[in-house]
């Protein structure tokens, strides 16, 4: 039974990794979003899994948030403003695609290098969780750099924070996880309305960062 | 129960908290920029009392002699920047450039933001400090977007998704500690809180520790302002209203920086840890150098003071990361002065750029003739930061540049290389600002309400002068503390 439970863990985790994975080769968005909507819904079966395993009640609502608010509430808004600011159009990846990939698969290495023995003495469970969850992070953050679309960096920081909620589910009885995953989720919201809200392509003509070289200031 | 409910480090939390939902509700901008003068008032006098009593301990909050010293220097520029920040705002209100709904959200983000740095600083564990820095960034990202202008949107953007990945880095350190804390604590709500973590931490895996300490000091440096993760900091000082670039440079940045020395301390209690103190050194170098060149090529007031702060917390976390007790005391004394000047030369900014109406550096020519006072001011001011003698910063920094030649002297090299860079940039621009022919005013100096700029730049002085012996012994315990 111990065994099974660890597989059945590592299996969403892994599934995880691969979501992020997946990820990086959308070249549209609303593939993109809908790939982060499973990203978010895999996440909310690893994180109930460790809430069964653990025995810890408040991580069903840390899973509760992360299905309701993530996988549902954020892709359908996402979505929304996509139709709305009319950037159906397709996502350039800075560098190309298979680049991306190779780095990908890189930092996936590097997180396992660094994490597998740095955590021999932890709990064999949180252990494997915590090289995924720093792949995740990684991956997320290659995501950020890569893409220059405001939406598509969004979902590269809300990956990369999924990231974070499954390293603190991982880890074994951590207090507080709850209250920091809704203050991630106001982070998130926040996020999302400030495009939403503020009407970022009215004051930035594109939602292309690029532009925001602009604003550095240097003399001409 | 009730005694715990009784601490004076609760009201730190509690009155700015009150007087944010107060000042959500109030109307009248003139009422509500007293109450919140009046609130930051109360505060510091609260951080004061703490200075006479005991340390405190609660299941929350904790006060030991490191975090006091923040919470005072916090408390007392927040304090000093709501007097600034209600002669600021009247002048934004009459020339339209914020409505009343904008400020009834200004001042009670201005609330909120003192109550969450206070939170920060004052947290007994972890978790809760990581949760009150990001509610700092949250309000500081929404005060930067507050004119709604093209530029300022940008800003805010810029920041907001940069300090959501320091953010982000750095709760993922946190959750490091907490499994290295677990084996050796238990699990549960021990292995976070920053006394039982301090006991403990020479028995925490090590290597964990270290990974852990990277993806702090990346995250949280990130908020310090540390080149390379510095790019959010100048465009947020430049676009947002000037007491929150005050705010920003003169205490947000130090309570990201407390965070990072409270997790070196924790390192340092593990001997078979990496020892940080480099990592902060290279940094901080970085910051100096990189900061300095920066400062040649800026057109616009607030962004060349912005890159000013990037420098002295360069020369901050350098100090730290040299260690032992003169470096630290000098460290410590240097925060506490670039907060005092920063704060100070904002101030001076604000009413310069509302005065001459524009923040570029070309078209204000000849303030020491046009607004004497101001001029002068600034004069002051810029002399401090480039540390000249006898102002305080010159002080701080012949400590640092001394305990770094005692120890390091190949690091202190490229350090003074770069104090000396960036004097001459400041001055160059200084003396273009200060002295000439004035150019056209859109308002006279009248105005302008001095007496927190110049309390600021007396203290500095003085400082730089005399330094009280109970100042001094206060901040040498601190200094053996930081290791």
């Amino acid at each position: 039974m111990q065994h099974l439970s660890f597989d059945i863990a590592h299996l969403l985790a892994g599934g995880l990794v691969l979501v992020s994975f997946m990820l990086l080769y959308q070249d549209r968005l609303s593939g993109l979003i809908n790939i982060f909507a499973l990203h978010a819904f895999v996440l909310t079966l690893s994180v109930a899994w460790q809430a069964y395993v653990q025995n810890a009640p408040h991580l069903y609502l840390t899973a509760a948030i992360a299905l309701v608010f993530k996988a549902s509430i954020i892709p359908f808004s996402l979505h929304a403003i996509v139709k709305r600011l009319r950037i159906h159009r397709t996502v350039e990846v800075v560098g190309g695609i298979g680049l991306t990939m190779l780095i990908g698969m890189f930092l996936m290495g590097l997180s396992l290098v660094v994490m597998l023995p740095a955590t021999t003495a932890a709990d064999p469970f949180a252990r494997e969780d915590l090289a995924f969850a720093l792949a995740i992070v990684l991956l997320g953050l290659l995501m950020m750099v890569t893409r220059r679309n405001a939406v598509s960096q969004i979902i590269g920081f809300m990956s990369l924070e999924n990231g974070l909620i499954l390293a603190a589910a991982g880890a074994d009885g951590m207090p507080l996880v709850v209250e920091i995953s809704v203050a991630l989720s106001v982070l998130i919201a926040f996020i999302v309305i400030g495009i939403f809200l503020f009407r970022i392509r009215e004051r930035f003509d594109t939602v292309d960062l690029f532009e925001l070289d602009r604003v550095r200031g240097e003399r001409q | 129960m009730i005694s715990e409910f009784f601490m004076a480090s609760n009201a730190l939390v509690a009155i700015p908290a009150a007087a944010a939902v107060i000042l959500a509700f109030q109307t009248d901008y003139k009422r509500a920029s007293q109450i919140n003068f009046a609130a930051a008032g109360v505060t510091l006098l609260f951080a004061l009392l703490l200075i006479l009593k005991e340390p405190e301990s609660g299941s929350f909050l904790f006060v030991d002699d490191l975090n006091i010293v923040f919470a005072v220097l916090s408390t007392f520029v927040g304090f000093t920047t709501s007097g600034f920040s209600a002669s600021y705002i009247r002048h934004e209100i009459e020339t339209g450039k914020l409505t009343l709904g904008n400020l009834r959200f200004y001042h009670a983000m201005y609330q909120a933001l003192m109550c969450s740095m206070n939170l920060a600083l004052l947290a007994s564990n972890i978790g809760l400090m990581w949760v009150s820095v990001e509610v700092a960034t949250l309000t500081t990202v929404l005060m930067v977007g507050i004119y709604r202008t093209r530029d300022s949107l940008e800003a805010a953007w810029k920041y907001f998704i940069l300090g959501s990945v320091g953010i982000a880095l750095a709760l993922f350190g946190t959750i490091l500690v907490y499994m290295a804390a677990e084996p050796v604590l238990g699990q549960g709500y021990d292995a976070m809180v920053w006394s039982s973590l301090m006991e403990h931490a020479a028995h925490f895996n090590p290597r964990l520790l270290n990974v852990a300490f990277v993806f702090l000091m990346l995250g949280y440096g990130t908020k310090v302002g540390l080149a390379p993760m510095h790019a959010w900091l100048p465009d947020a000082h430049a676009e947002g209203p000037t007491p929150i670039s005050a705010v920003l440079s003169g205490l947000l940045l130090n309570v990201a920086l407390y965070a990072v020395l409270r997790f070196k301390m924790l390192l340092t209690a593990n001997a078979a840890a990496v020892t940080p103190g480099p990592m902060l050194v290279a940094l901080g170098l970085a910051s100096v150098l990189f900061a300095a060149f920066m400062l040649y090529r800026r057109d616009d007031i607030k962004r060349l003071f912005a890159y000013s702060s990037i420098e002295h917390m360069g020369v901050i976390a350098f100090a730290f990361g040299i260690g032992g007790p003169l470096a630290n005391f000098a460290g410590l004394l240097h925060m506490a002065m670039h907060s005092l000047t920063k704060s100070a030369i904002f101030f001076a900014v604000g009413h310069i750029a509302q005065a001459k109406g524009t923040q570029k550096i070309a078209d204000i020519r000849g303030l020491t003739q046009s607004h004497p006072t101001l001029g002068w001011s600034l004069v002051v001011g810029v002399m401090a930061i480039c540390g000249m003698p006898p102002l305080g910063i010159f002080m701080s920094e012949f400590l640092v540049v001394s305990s770094a030649f005692a120890r390091q002297p190949l690091l202190a090299a490229p350090l003074v290389l770069g104090l000396l860079i960036a004097f001459g940039a400041l001055l160059m621009r200084l003396i273009g600002m200060a002295f000439g022919e004035p150019t056209k005013s859109v308002v006279g100096e009248a105005e302008a309400s001095s007496v927190p700029l110049v309390a600021h730049l007396a203290l500095v002085l003085v400082a730089g002068l005399y330094l009280p012996s109970y100042l001094v012994t206060w901040f040498q315990n601190v200094a053996r503390l930081l290791g």
